[in-house]
């Protein structure tokens, strides 16, 4: 088994071999180049993670992977504004897709200007077709003292594969508002990485719905670097049918005096099968750290499943921190309270399950993308409410 | 007769905790159930609503023509019974007005009355607000989540303004009040009380009944009626303890 799985990953590789070699022989940037090739030969030499490693103990690929895959032909040219060294921050050797992502990179660049609030939201709409592979990558660079809402949008409406990175820079006094939807098609595949620096004093604040696919993943590390910063990272995941999501997050406070919100839930239908790991770090000399987190789930069939881990790793005192995770089918209280007001069974039962959803959904401001999103979990509940 | 109950036996967890009891409410009338801790006050009450952790092993409960019993909890407030948690449940994410119109509008179906849009609904609610006097800001707020004690019980008075039931059960509506939020609720309630409903007020202490004044007064003990009279047998609970009617039931 383990044999037929290893070749199975290297049959794989070899197919983004010749697309690759095309694509380089057009990069004009030399820096960019040297960039591609070194990520792609990471990718060469290791791969697509496999079960065997910790992080990716519950989300199997290699099925995935496995496919045939067409290296989508979106414009790779670069943005003038963007600097190598912005791009060299990118931990392309997180694992396989990062590397790869980062050989293929579709580059996009947003920069907010100091001191500049940008009300209408930034919204990026990624789509892949049939059998068609993309590797977007955005960067984000919000400016001291500046405002605006970056809003993701994966719909991929067949079974494709988006393999995308984010890079996003709270700088000074910044305030950034992020989120991030997943709503491709059944039986798409996604993976996807969130990397996040939060500067002096400045404010991340991130919502991440999961809805599609068939598996998906998302990895979000957000690291504080200076002393003040805030981040909210949140999210949902709704699950039905055979569907798989995976969730890592990282939040690593490196210095004093930052606060970090998390609150994940999930919804778990069918056989479908969620797994959220979520590690905040408090390094050494990071005093003052505010760090909550809870992860919780509810599961309505009993073949669902997830496997959920929050880790809170503290190498210092004189901090404050909680967190916690929850599996659990409707709490029979509510659902009799419910009852008692007159509304049928299965309605409470979808009222409640909405209100669990909601609560992450209700985070978001943006009001068209908001009720678009209520609309979608009442359709997964098959409820009117 | 609004609700007859007869002979009832019922418990949690294989203990019985009503151990025969009798209670007639009829049309306009407001009965005060009283009676020291673990009498039986609380289980009355969940059973009457259909908590289904509770058991009923003998005895009947008609109401409104129809055994109760054989109801499920949310057909039993469809056919207009309402109980007023001692601990209103908090549902996070569901806005009060959402909740509050989806239960409105599956009592009106019901009923065959007419189904009301968020518009209309928001307009209905305004009216039986001031009867609670509560802010519509609470409207969009999520169900009891983060109200004050007294904005718990509140709210739950609105929802029996909004759902007008023929038969209200209010299970200690009076435990955590201060006595201004004692007087709103009292008032909302004299407010609902009418010629065509009932009330059963379930209490431990006299001094809400200084506000709703009942028709009778039961007093409970070891999980059945134990002495029953007027307004003023509250008062004499109150001055003289409830040691006499625990001895009374032994």
């Amino acid at each position: 088994m383990k044999g037929f799985m290893t070749m199975t990953i290297a049959v794989s590789e070899t197919q983004f071999t010749q697309p690759f070699k095309d694509q380089i022989a057009n990069e004009d940037n030399a820096d960019l180049r040297e960039l591609r090739e070194r990520a792609f030969e990471h990718f060469a030499k290791n791969g697509f993670p496999t079960p065997n490693l910790e992080d990716w103990k519950y989300t199997n690929v290699s099925e995935a992977v496995s496919e045939k895959w067409l290296v989508s032909s979106e414009s790779r040219t670069i943005d003038s504004d963007l600097d190598i060294e912005t791009l060299r921050k990118f931990r392309y050797d997180r694992n396989g897709f990062t590397a790869l992502n980062q050989a293929f990179a579709a580059y996009r660049v947003i920069r907010i200007p100091k001191e500049t609030s940008v009300d209408e939201p930034f919204i990026l709409e990624h789509s892949a077709m049939v059998g068609e592979a993309i590797f977007p990558h955005t960067i984000v660079i919000a400016e001291a003292g500046s405002r605006a809402t970056l809003v993701e949008i994966f719909a991929s409406d067949a079974a494709g594969f988006t393999n995308s990175a984010t890079q996003i820079f709270v700088e000074e006094n910044a305030n950034l508002t992020h989120c991030r939807v997943q709503k491709d098609a059944g039986d798409a595949f996604n993976y996807g990485v969130t990397e996040v620096t939060v500067g002096p004093a400045a404010l991340y604040n991130a919502t991440s719905i999961n809805l599609g696919g068939a598996i998906t993943r998302h990895d979000i590390e957000v690291v504080f670097t200076a002393e003040g910063g805030e981040a909210f990272v949140d999210g949902l995941y709704m699950l039905s049918g055979s569907q798989h999501h995976d969730t890592h997050s990282i939040i690593d406070h490196k210095v004093p005096n930052c606060t970090s919100h998390q609150s994940y839930k999930g919804v778990l239908n069918d056989t479908s099968r969620g797994v959220f790991n979520g590690k905040v770090f408090v390094r050494e000399g990071a005093r003052g750290t505010d760090a909550i987190q809870s992860n919780k789930n509810l599961l309505l069939s009993n073949d669902a499943r997830v496997d959920t881990k929050p880790q809170l790793e503290i190498f210092n005192e004189d901090v404050k921190c909680a967190h916690g995770a929850t599996v659990g089918q409707l709490e029979e209280e509510e659902l009799f309270y419910l009852l008692t007001r007159g509304l049928p069974d299965p309605l409470a039962r979808n009222l409640l399950t909405y209100g669990f959803a909601e609560e992450i959904i209700n985070k978001i401001e943006v009001e068209s993308l908001k009720e678009e999103l209520d609309a979608a979990v009442l359709n997964r509940l098959n409820a009117e409410i | 007769m609004l609700l007859e109950v007869k002979d009832l036996h019922a418990g949690i967890d294989g203990k019985e905790i009503l151990k025969g009891l009798n209670l007639t409410v009829r049309k306009g009338e407001v009965h005060a159930i009283m009676g020291p801790n673990g009498s039986g006050k609380s289980t009355l009450s969940k059973v009457l609503a259909g908590h289904p952790s509770y058991e009923v092993t003998s005895g009947t409960v008609t109401f409104d023509g129809k055994n109760l019993l054989e109801l499920e909890p949310d057909e039993r407030a469809r056919e207009g019974v309402f109980m007023a948690f001692q601990y209103p449940v908090e549902v996070p994410g569901v806005s009060n007005s959402q909740f509050l119109r989806l239960a409105y509008n599956q009592k009106a179906k019901h009923n065959g009355e007419e189904e009301l849009d968020p518009l209309e609904f928001n307009d209905l609610l305004k009216e039986k607000a001031k009867i609670v006097e509560m802010d519509p800001q609470f409207f969009k707020r999520s169900v009891n989540e983060g109200f004050s004690g007294g904005e718990k019980k509140r709210n739950e008075i609105l929802q029996m303004a909004v759902l007008e039931p023929k038969l209200a059960i209010l299970d200690e509506t009076d435990s955590g009040l201060d006595i201004d939020a004692l007087r709103i609720v009292a008032e909302g309630v004299n407010k609902l009380r009418t010629s065509e409903n009932g009330i059963i007020l379930v209490t431990h202490y006299q001094r809400l009944l200084n506000y709703i004044v009942p028709d009778f007064v039961h007093v409970l003990a070891g999980g059945k009626v134990v002495k029953e009279g007027g307004k003023e047998l509250a008062l004499e609970l109150e001055e003289k303890g409830y040691d006499w009617v625990k001895a009374a039931a032994k």
